[in-house]
């Protein structure tokens, strides 16, 4: 009986059909807990969360330099009047790369080369943003005080837009980014 | 014996026996549970219009709504829908469960007065300010985003009231135990929300560590929180109180196939251990929700979302065999026994409650659930977070699940304690198959448009130029099961209020039967109770589950390893 309280006896181990279940869930279970610590160690995509405070001023005043240091042109977004003119900047391969999100642009536009792994460091300087790189579809999160950094390495050649998927206000849907890769 | 005993069936208690199951009714828990539903009811229409609204924006040729309209009204939707509708009716399931099944009175009138005060001044308080455009920060609330103190008071007093109608739950149970209203084990329903009150208690308490210097900050009074440790802490309240929800589905998924077909939990201590790694290891999945962020590491990620969270995955892989096989064997036992699936058929799939609780395990288990583990996985969780692939994931655990369930338990609530029979009959055996129909469509749409790399919570995705005509078909996809669904919920409503005002009495009398399976001629009841070899067509049915499960997963695996490397 599912709705009157049990008078007779109830505990009794499973059986059967039941156990047969039990012991696939659990297996299953089991590989999926596996997976994790070894694509780890053999798979390539990782996101280890390696961070480090940072005040949104420090950040912005870090990722001034990287741009002053690293420039190589302008990027006007056809159309998109919100993001304005941002500068294109070319980071030497290896290198650190400075990344900020903010209302209602992600800045600067960067040029990387193919192959070549960058440390890429992520934050925002006002709200929560969403770093949502496309068409690859890899996602990241930018929270202000934190320096997310992500080691990265571009394995395909050509112009990639970083979409904003964390709501920031009304402009949110028309925040982008580029990066090219060369 | 006097009226200051907890034992309903004792002279003089404010009770009434039930015309149609026999058991006895308290009085007091029946007051609150109409109120308490009829509440949830209410707040369901209110994020429903809402959803309407949505699925016409996001589907981006018709795209109705304004930009700052449409962040409101998302903002609106999810509090209605995730906290109002189903925390009023999960105190209305609470109170049953813990007086008919144990022949027991509510603990207090007052108490449950307070708690509904609290809960419904909350709730108005939110959609008020809400609605006036000074909350437009999306239910999660991410600081730095700030909205009206009220916004948060509204919350926290909607908290407070529901813990202090979880108190009236235990306090009821525990004089029931003292009183001996009932002995030996309490009934599985009871104990599965019992589960989710335990759960429901760590969740609250979550929610005011998180909410409360929130609230003092947006008062100006202290600083403000850190933005990683609010999302920490949030997820404790945003994911437990999803976990409230499932516990109290499959306690509706246990019940309603016992009323309808008579069903038995196969092995009470595996379901019931079940509850309890329920209880014991949800609150650290909260972390896969985090797993893409900075400031917590790979280990703690890996540790959080595997050990623990696999457990609890592993409480609704039982559930999900236990609760087909319950209702296999109720079938057999009754003489349908013909080849595998010869059950199947035979299942009353014209009585609403029935074919809600069973779409509601489908959908959860095959949709909800695989998409919910395998996006939940850490690297995984590169190529899925915050795209729309997360709501295509939870509307179907949630709605689809959830939602469904209680739309199902409806059918019996209100025969069963406001005591008229439901008005169109034949309008409310179609109702789950629509609602059902409209959230897997909704739920592809978003899931297949996220895929490819659509963001949740945005209001347009062409200013981007990245997203194709696939895209855009998805989105029309995700908006006309939007418009199916809300059809369907305003059937239910309409129904419900219906029923309340129209619906033919039936004081005294069994309520009118929706359709369940006669035993057939020569059947025994409990002739099955000890074979444990009589489940086959479960069997066959949750190991295709599993083979889902497994393709689904890997699958998600090889487009993950498609991606630039990253570390």
């Amino acid at each position: 009986m599912s709705l009157r309280p049990l008078t007779a006896p109830w505990f009794h181990g499973p059986a059967g059909h039941e156990k047969i279940w039990l012991g696939c869930a659990i297996l299953w279970c089991f590989v999926m807990s596996l997976m994790m610590p070894y694509w780890h160690f053999r798979g390539k995509q990782n996101s280890t969360g390696e961070a480090y405070t940072v005040k949104p001023a420090d950040f912005l005043a870090r990722t001034e330099k990287f741009v002053a240091a690293n420039r190589v042109g302008t990027y006007k977004h056809p159309g998109n009047a919100l993001l304005g003119e941002v500068p294109i900047v070319e980071p030497p391969p290896g290198g650190d790369v400075y990344l900020i999100g903010r209302m209602w642009q992600w800045y600067p536009a960067l040029r990387l080369r193919q192959g070549e792994t960058y440390r890429i460091h992520l934050s925002a300087l006002d709200l929560q943003h969403g770093f949502s790189l496309q068409p690859l579809n890899m996602n990241f999160q930018a929270v202000p005080g934190y320096d997310h950094v992500l080691t990265l390495t571009p394995t395909s050649k050509g112009e990639f837009t970083i979409v904003c998927n964390e709501f920031c206000g009304i402009g949110h849907s028309s925040m982008t980014g580029k990066i090219f890769v060369e | 014996m006097s009226t200051t005993s907890h034992n309903l069936a004792a002279p003089g208690t404010p009770g009434r026996v039930c015309g149609t199951t026999g058991l006895h009714v308290c009085f007091d828990a029946q007051r609150f549970i109409k109120l308490n539903a009829v509440s949830g009811i209410v707040f369901l229409l209110l994020g429903g219009i809402a959803a309407l609204l949505l699925a016409l924006t996001r589907w981006q040729t018709v795209h109705l709504l304004p930009v700052d309209w449409f962040y409101r009204i998302l903002t609106f939707h999810g509090l209605n829908m995730l906290i109002f509708w189903i925390l009023f009716f999960e105190v209305a399931i609470l109170y049953f469960a813990c007086t008919t099944p144990l022949n027991a009175r509510l603990y207090s009138r007052k108490v449950a007065w307070l708690s509904f005060t609290l809960m419904i001044v909350g709730a108005l308080m939110t959609d008020y300010i809400i609605l006036k455009g000074q909350a437009d920060v999306m239910m999660t609330s991410y600081l730095p985003l700030l909205a009206h103190p009220v916004f948060y008071l509204g919350i926290i007093l909607m908290a407070v009231g529901t813990l202090i109608g979880v108190f009236n739950f235990f306090a009821t149970l525990y004089v029931a135990k003292r009183d001996k209203a009932y002995t030996g084990s309490m009934p599985i329903v009871t104990f599965g929300a019992l589960a989710a009150a335990i759960i429901a208690v760590v969740t609250l308490l979550h929610g005011a560590v998180v909410m409360i210097p929130t609230f003092t900050y947006s008062m100006g009074w202290t600083a403000e929180p850190d933005p990683i440790w609010y999302r920490l802490i949030w997820w404790g309240l945003g994911h437990q109180s999803q976990q409230v929800n499932v516990c109290a589905m499959v306690s509706v998924w246990y019940l309603l196939t016992h009323i309808v077909l008579g069903s038995r939990p196969v092995n009470e201590a595996v379901c019931r251990s079940a509850f309890v790694l329920y209880i014991l290891f949800i609150n650290l999945a909260s972390a896969h929700h985090l797993l893409v962020d900075p400031a917590v590491g790979a280990t703690w990620k890996i540790w959080n979302t595997s050990y623990a969270m696999y457990l609890a995955v592993l409480a609704s892989m039982v559930h999900g065999f236990t609760v087909p096989a319950g209702a296999e064997i109720a079938m057999r036992e009754k003489g349908y026994t013909s080849g595998i699936f010869g059950w199947v058929t035979a299942l009353p799939w014209k009585n609403p409650a029935f074919s809600g609780t069973a779409l509601s395990v489908v959908i959860f288990g095959f949709l909800g659930g695989i998409t919910g583990v395998t996006l939940g996985t850490q690297q995984i969780n590169i190529i899925a977070h915050n795209t729309l692939r997360i709501p295509g994931h939870f509307h179907v655990t949630v709605v689809g699940g959830t939602t469904l369930a209680f739309m199902a338990l409806a059918y019996y609530v209100i025969p069963l304690i406001f005591q008229r029979d439901f008005i169109w009959r034949g309008l409310a055996r179609v109702q789950p198959w629509l609602f059902g129909l409209g959230i897997t469509l909704l739920a592809f749409g978003m899931s297949f448009a996220g895929s490819m790399g659509v963001s949740r919570r945005s209001y347009d995705i062409d200013a981007q130029g990245v997203y194709g005509p696939a895209a855009h078909l998805w989105l029309g996809v995700l908006g006309v099961g939007g418009v199916l669904a809300f059809l369907s919920l305003l059937i239910f409503v309409v129904l419900c209020v219906g029923t309340l005002f129209f619906g033919k009495k039936i004081e005294g009398r069994p309520m009118a039967d929706w359709g369940t399976p006669p035993a057939l001629a020569g059947s025994t009841p409990g002739s099955l109770a000890h074979d444990h070899y009589a489940t086959k067509g479960t069997m066959v049915l949750t190991l295709v589950f599993l083979a889902c499960f497994v393709v689904y997963y890997f699958a998600n695996w090889k487009a993950l390893a498609d991606v630039w490397p990253v570390r």
